[in-house]
């Protein structure tokens, strides 16, 4: 419940607090080290000819297109579109994905007529209808948006939906004894009990949006990773291919853990 | 003689695919004001169910409940609930879960604002209330909720085995604080339990029902004499194993 101060730790205590941190710090350093290990190796094998840059490309080379795409202004520039369609496609896919699930929730006819289509276009790999977006919405960054957001959004009005319908029914007789009608009993009990869930929809349509916009960014981009990627594959250079590859790693990661601190805060705001 | 609470002629069937159930039939009873009263009977006869048709949450299939005279459709100002368990939302502060009723009602003025401060401060819950509820044990919690109740001021206090998810211990606690309570703010109650000796000691009235379709088997007046009438001290009562062997055989348990 409250937090245990201690004034004057025992002696086993602060055994107990050391080995934690001693265990704590080699993970790290094995972490870190596996990472330079790794880097290491590929550049030896790159420059003993062990192996083929041409094909495999190595550290060194990587590091300077990076510096290259930077010198020209395009680096940022791929950077921003590709993270500014992820983050409206995840984002617009959670809001809409709960609205859908709030409008189901309220209409338990409705949930139940439209149920077994829920089902189908789940379990419809969404990046097949890709060549239909392109040809309703045009080959841009539109297109691309949609594509994140059908990935995450019937997965995202799922989940929602089933958070709602479980929400406590003695939560909601106790506000109905208080006599609130429906809108109330959403807003007083079934969305603030729900928050949580919303909130990790959100952290899993990231991953999705992510998947999403590469792809259809493979599909139609001028610009943005996924076009790198795709344009330094077909240009057979490895070296773009595989830096675009570690840009993607980072902000992709970057977001996540924006995500996560994001929920974390929520979190403790609401204890 | 007027009744606060009269319960005329009730019935109730659930229907399901399979059939219908019935859960009540002919359950008459008039209760009058400041009563307490305990509605025993066996595990699943419909206690609850009934608890929930005086509350106005389920509509009977037939017979009427009446508040001071007047018929009831939907649920009542007049009529306060306590769940099983506690029920405070841990998103809210204790304050803000007290507050609840009135902000459903749309009726936070400052003169209810000020009551409810002064039932928190009354009841020792007034340096707490800006904690959340995982913050507060289990007495604290019960008491909260049974403000939160308060909050509205309502005449009769329903409680549906509001104690049975404590532990033994806390729960004889809990059982004393809140029926001094509800005896210091003068209100009628109606305790739905499974537990005979926990109905002898707090009630005026104890009514057993038979199993279901439960219908009323009898109706105990609990005389005790002990110097203090809190439930605790009746349980030294000397007539308590009388009426607690009567309700016991009345209940024909069976394992």
């Amino acid at each position: 419940m409250s937090k245990h101060i201690e004034t004057n730790p025992s002696k086993e205590r602060i055994q107990y607090l050391k080995a934690r941190k001693r265990k704590k710090i080699l993970i790290s350093l094995t972490q870190i080290m596996l990472l330079i290990v790794f880097i290491a190796q590929w550049e030896i094998c790159a420059r003993l000819k062990i192996i083929d840059p041409f094909i495999t490309s190595q550290p060194s080379r990587i590091v300077n297109t990076i510096i290259r795409l930077y010198n020209e202004g395009q680096l940022f520039q791929h950077i921003g579109v590709t993270c500014f369609e992820t983050i409206v496609g995840f984002i617009s896919g959670t809001l809409l994905g709960t609205a859908i699930a709030i409008i189901l929730w309220w209409s338990e006819f409705l949930s139940k007529v439209l149920e077994p289509y829920l089902v189908i276009l789940n379990s419809l790999p969404k990046i097949a209808l890709g060549p239909i977006f392109i040809v309703w919405f045009g080959a841009g960054t539109t297109s691309i948006i949609v594509i994140a957001l059908a990935i995450s959004l019937i997965v995202s009005i799922l989940e929602v939906l089933n958070g709602f319908l479980a929400t406590d029914e003695e939560q909601i007789k106790l506000v109905k004894t208080f006599g609130a009608g429906r809108l109330q009993i959403f807003t007083k009990v079934v969305l603030p009990a729900n928050l949580p869930v919303i909130i990790s929809s959100l952290k899993i349509n990231v991953g999705l949006s992510w998947v999403g916009v590469i792809v259809g960014e493979f599909l139609v981009s001028k610009s943005g990773l996924g076009y790198l990627i795709v344009y330094g594959g077909q240009v057979f250079q490895l070296d773009l291919v595989m830096a675009s590859v570690i840009i993607l790693c980072i902000a992709a990661g970057i977001m996540y853990k924006a995500v996560v601190l994001l929920q974390q805060l929520f979190i403790k705001s609401h204890i | 003689m007027s009744y606060i609470v009269e319960i005329n002629n009730i019935a109730m069937n659930y229907q399901s695919p399979n059939g219908e159930i019935p859960a009540i039939t002919n359950v008459n009873l008039q209760i009058v004001k400041g009563e307490f009263i305990c509605i025993v009977g066996p595990s699943g006869c419909g206690k609850s169910t009934l608890l929930s048709i005086i509350a106005g949450l389920l509509k009977p299939s037939s017979g009427s409940i009446a508040i001071n005279g007047k018929e009831i459709s939907g649920t009542c100002e007049k009529v306060g609930y306590m769940l099983q368990k506690d029920y405070l939302f841990e998103w809210r502060t204790i304050f803000q879960n007290v507050m609840l009723g009135l902000e459903i009602r749309k009726i936070k003025t400052n003169v209810n604002i000020e009551y409810v401060n002064n039932l928190l401060k009354t009841y020792g819950l007034y340096e707490f209330r800006n904690k959340y509820p995982s913050q507060l044990s289990g007495g604290m919690r019960q008491r909260a909720a049974l403000i939160r109740t308060l909050a509205l001021k309502p005449e009769i206090l329903l409680l549906d085995e509001a104690f049975s998810a404590l532990d033994y211990q806390t729960r004889l606690a809990v059982a004393d604080d809140i029926y001094s309570i509800i005896k210091k703010e003068n209100k009628t109650a109606i305790l739905v339990t499974h537990d005979i000796a926990e109905s002898i000691s707090m009630a005026d009235r104890v009514i057993v029902l038979s199993s279901r379709p439960a219908t009323i088997k009898s109706i105990h007046d609990i005389k005790l004499t002990c110097e203090k009438r809190t439930p605790f001290c009746s349980r030294e009562a000397p007539e308590f194993r009388h009426y607690f062997n009567t309700i016991w055989k009345e209940l024909d348990v069976h394992v």
